[in-house]
C-alpha cells in the first residue's frame, strides 16, 4: 500500500483564506453584496435543480462534455510520455471562460441582479459574458483596457455585435487591471441591481472558490474521460496560468491524488527583465482587487505593470489558491517568455492542427522542459484552455 | 489620557468639525506642509493625508489623479512620515492618514505602526480593509496609540455599524452615499442621506460621526452634517487644486475656497449669516 502523503485538501476556510491568502479587501459598501452572494453560492451549490440546470446549460449551449484529443504526433515528436489534451477551445466561445459565466448568470438571475458587469483582458471572459447575458436577455456592460481592445478587436466586435457596452478604460496601464479597478467602482456605486461577473479565481471572497468551482467540471471530466481511455490516473497536469480559473479548473480535481500539478505563468520579455506577468516567479504577497496573494509591486507597495504578449496573462496579480499551492508546494510554477509561447503557438498548430490561444500556448511551451523528464509509460494532460482566432492579428506580426 | 482628535472634537463642540483630505504630495511632495498648516489657518480642524496607491478602487476620477500624480512626483511613505513631522513641529493638529492597505503592508504593519507614533500621526483610515480584516491592526493600532476610523455606508445594516462604532475610536466615517469619492451634485446627496444619519447616530454611540463623500461647498456641508458632528471634504478640494495649480497665487485661492468651506464667506469678507449656520450647535 503506498504511504497517503498528500492530507485531504479543504479550501478555503469560512473567512475565505486558503492559507494565509485571499479574504475580503473591499470597501464596506460592497460587504453586504458579498455576505448577500455568499449566501445565494451556498444555497444554490446545494440545489438540485441550480445544478441541473447549470449543467444542461453547459451540455446543450457550450457543448460539454470537452473531447480529451489524444496528440498523437505532439506525443510523437517529444518520444516520451503519452500527451492529452482537454479540448477547452471547443467550448462554445471559444474558451472555457463560459463555464463560469453560466455559472454565475444563472446566481444573478437566482437573487434578481437586473444588470451584468465584468471586466476583460484578453476578450475571452467579456465574450463569455456578453454571451450568456444575450441568452438570459440581461443588460451587459464590459470594462476593457483601451490596449486591450485594439490588440483584441475581434472580441470587442463580438462583444458589441451580442449587444453588450465595452466601456474603454483609460486609467493607468489600460490593461485588465485597470478594467478591474473600474469594474469594481461601477460596482460600489451601483450595488443594489447589480451583479459583477469576475472572470477569474481572483477578488474577494467567495469568488475565488466560486470561479474555481464553476470551471471544476474540467478536470472532473478529464479524470472520468482518462479513467475510460487510460484506466488511470495522469503524472502530470500542466495548464496556464493568468488569474489561474483554467488551472484551478483542471487542478483542484487532482489536488488529493498523487499527480504533478505543474502550472505555467507568463514570462514576458523574460522574468529576469521588469517586462514580465510572472506573478508567483517574481511577487511578492500584498492585497489587490480584493484579496491577498502574490503581486507584482515596488518597494512602495504600488502595483507594477505586467507584460506579456498574451492579453489574457497581462495581470500583475494571481487567485489566492495559487498562492497557497505555491507556498505549499502542491503545485509547481514556472514561467515561459513570449517567443516561447509563440513558439508553442507554431508547434501545436503544425503538429495538431489546432491553433491555441496565446494564453494557453506557454502551457504547451513547458513541455519543451518537461517532456525531456518523462518516461514513455507516463500521461500528461494539458488543459487548451482555448482557441487562437482571437490572437491572430498578433500571431501573424511574428509567422 | 485624551488624543488630539478627541480633544478636537471636545474643543469643537459649539461648532461643526472640518475635517480635509489631501493626497500627500500633490500638487508636488514641495507643497503638503504648506497646504495643510494654512487649512488649518483657515479653518480646518482635522487633517486626512492620503497615502497614494496605484490602483485607489474606492476612488473617483480626481482622487485617481492626485495619487497618480504624486506617485509621479516621487511620492514614497518615508516621505508622508517626514511631512508628518514637519508639521507636527509647528501644529497641534489632528493628522489621519488615509491609504489602502497594501503600501502598509509592504512598509511593514510593525514598521508602519512604530513611524506613525514616532512622528505624531494620530489616526489611521484604510478603506479596503472592512471590519472582517480590521484584526489585521487592530492590536498594533492601540499599541501605538493611532485611532482606527472605519467606514460605513448607507447599505450598511444596523448590527455592523454597532461593530464599526465598538472597532473604531476618534471618529466613524460615514460615507454619504454607495459609490467612489467625487464631489456630487449636493440634492443628489442629500436625497438620501439624512435617513441613513439617522439610522447612524442611533447605532453609533461611543464616537463623534463625520459625513463625507461628495460635500463641495459650504452650503452642502451646513445641509450633510447638521445633525452630526462635521464633515469631509477631499475631492472638491483636489478640484479647486488642480484648477489653480500652478497659477500665481494658486495657494491663496486654495484657502480662500477652504476659508468659504468652513464659514460660507471669503478670508476678510463679511460674515453672511445663513440659517442654520455650520457654527452654531444644532440639535446634536
Ligand atoms: C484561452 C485563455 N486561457 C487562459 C486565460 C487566462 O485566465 P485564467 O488564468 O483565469 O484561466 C485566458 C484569459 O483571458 C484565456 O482567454
Amino acid at each position: 500500500m503506498p504511504e497517503v502523503t498528500i492530507e485531504t485538501y479543504q479550501q478555503p476556510n469560512a473567512k475565505g483564506y486558503f492559507g494565509s491568502y485571499g479574504g475580503k479587501f473591499v470597501p464596506e459598501t460592497l460587504i453586504p453584496a458579498l455576505v448577500e452572494l455568499e449566501a445565494a453560492y451556498k444555497e444554490a451549490e446545494l440545489d438540485a435543480s441550480f445544478q441541473h440546470e447549470y449543467l444542461r446549460l453547459l451540455h446543450e449551449y457550450v457543448g460539454r462534455p470537452t473531447e480529451l484529443s489524444y496528440a498523437n504526433r505532439l506525443t510523437e515528436h517529444y518520444g516520451k510520455a503519452k500527451i492529452y489534451l482537454k479540448r477547452e477551445d471547443l467550448c462554445h466561445t471559444g474558451a472555457h471562460k463560459i463555464n463560469n459565466a453560466i455559472g454565475q448568470i444563472l446566481l444573478a438571475q437566482r437573487m434578481g441582479k437586473k444588470r451584468i458587469i465584468a471586466e476583460t483582458g484578453a476578450g475571452q471572459h467579456g465574450v463569455a459574458t456578453a454571451t450568456a447575458c444575450a441568452k438570459f436577455g440581461i443588460e451587459c456592460v464590459v470594462y476593457m483596457g483601451a490596449e486591450d481592445m485594439v490588440r483584441q478587436k475581434l472580441n470587442v466586435d463580438r462583444m458589441r455585435l451580442m449587444g453588450a457596452e465595452v466601456r474603454s478604460v483609460e486609467s493607468g496601464s489600460k490593461t485588465l487591471k485597470d478594467a478591474t479597478n473600474e469594474a469594481i467602482r461601477d460596482w460600489v456605486t451601483n450595488v443594489e441591481d447589480t451583479f459583477y461577473i469576475i472572470g477569474s479565481v481572483v477578488g474577494p471572497h467567495p469568488y475565488p472558490m466560486m470561479v474555481r468551482n464553476f470551471h471544476r467540471i474540467i478536470g472532473d471530466e478529464t479524470k472520468k474521460q482518462l479513467f475510460e481511455l487510460e484506466q488511470r490516473l495522469p503524472d502530470y497536469v500542466v495548464a496556464c496560468v493568468g488569474g489561474g480559473s483554467n488551472a484551478m479548473g483542471i487542478f483542484y480535481p487532482f489536488i488529493n491524488d498523487p499527480v504533478t500539478i505543474i502550472g505555467v505563468e507568463a514570462g514576458g520579455l523574460g522574468v529576469d527583465t521588469n517586462q514580465t506577468a510572472a506573478t508567483l516567479t517574481k511577487g511578492k504577497p500584498g492585497v489587490l482587487h480584493g484579496s491577498m496573494s502574490y503581486l507584482l509591486h515596488d518597494e512602495e507597495g504600488q502595483i507594477e505593470l505586467a507584460h506579456s504578449i498574451s492579453a489574457g496573462l497581462d495581470y500583475p496579480g494571481i487567485g489566492p489558491e495559487h498562492a497557497h499551492l505555491f507556498d505549499t508546494k502542491r503545485v509547481s510554477y514556472h514561467a515561459v517568455t513570449d517567443a516561447q509561447a509563440l513558439e508553442g503557438v507554431r508547434l501545436l498548430s503544425r503538429l495538431e492542427g489546432i491553433i491555441p490561444a496565446l494564453e494557453t500556448a506557454h502551457a504547451f511551451a513547458w513541455l519543451e522542459e518537461l517532456m525531456p523528464t518523462t518516461k514513455k509509460d507516463e500521461i500528461v494532460v494539458v488543459n487548451c484552455s482555448g482557441r487562437g482566432d482571437k490572437d491572430m492579428t498578433t500571431i501573424s506580426a511574428y509567422i | 489620557m485624551m488624543n488630539r482628535i478627541q480633544q478636537t472634537f471636545a474643543k469643537t463642540e459649539d461648532h461643526k468639525c472640518m475635517s480635509l483630505f489631501i493626497t500627500a504630495g500633490f500638487p508636488t511632495i514641495e507643497d503638503t506642509v504648506e497646504l495643510v498648516l494654512g487649512f488649518e489657518k483657515n479653518g480646518a480642524d482635522i487633517i486626512e493625508l492620503g497615502i497614494p496607491f496605484s490602483d485607489p478602487l474606492a476612488d473617483g476620477p480626481t482622487i485617481q489623479y492626485s495619487s497618480n500624480l504624486a506617485i509621479s512626483n516621487g511620492i514614497t511613505m518615508n516621505k508622508i512620515f517626514d511631512m508628518v513631522k514637519q508639521i507636527r513641529s509647528q501644529s497641534e493638529i489632528p493628522l489621519v492618514l488615509m491609504g489602502y492597505i497594501n503600501p502598509m503592508l509592504r512598509y511593514g504593519l510593525t514598521s508602519f505602526f512604530e513611524k506613525a507614533q514616532e512622528v505624531g500621526v494620530d489616526g489611521l483610515i484604510v478603506p479596503d480593509l472592512p471590519l472582517d480584516e480590521g484584526h489585521m491592526i487592530h492590536d498594533l493600532a492601540t499599541t501605538h496609540g493611532i485611532n482606527i476610523i472605519n467606514l460605513i455606508a448607507p447599505n450598511t445594516t444596523n448590527e455592523r455599524m454597532q461593530l464599526a462604532d465598538q472597532q473604531s475610536s476618534g471618529f466613524v466615517y460615514c460615507v454619504s452615499v454607495t459609490g467612489v469619492t467625487g464631489a456630487r451634485d449636493g440634492s443628489e446627496v442629500q436625497k438620501s442621506v439624512d435617513q441613513f444619519i439617522e439610522r447612524s447616530k442611533e447605532h453609533i454611540t461611543n464616537n463623534p460621526i463625520m459625513v463625507g463623500f461628495g460635500i463641495k461647498s459650504y452650503e452642502d456641508a451646513c445641509n450633510i452634517s447638521k445633525n452630526v458632528e462635521g464633515y469631509i471634504v477631499g475631492s472638491a478640494l483636489i478640484e479647486n487644486i488642480k484648477e489653480h495649480f500652478p497659477k500665481p497665487e494658486w495657494k491663496s485661492e486654495i484657502f480662500d475656497f477652504v476659508h468659504r468651506l468652513k464659514f460660507g464667506y471669503s478670508r476678510g469678507g463679511t460674515r453672511r449669516l445663513t440659517k442654520g449656520s455650520i457654527s452654531l450647535k444644532t440639535d446634536i
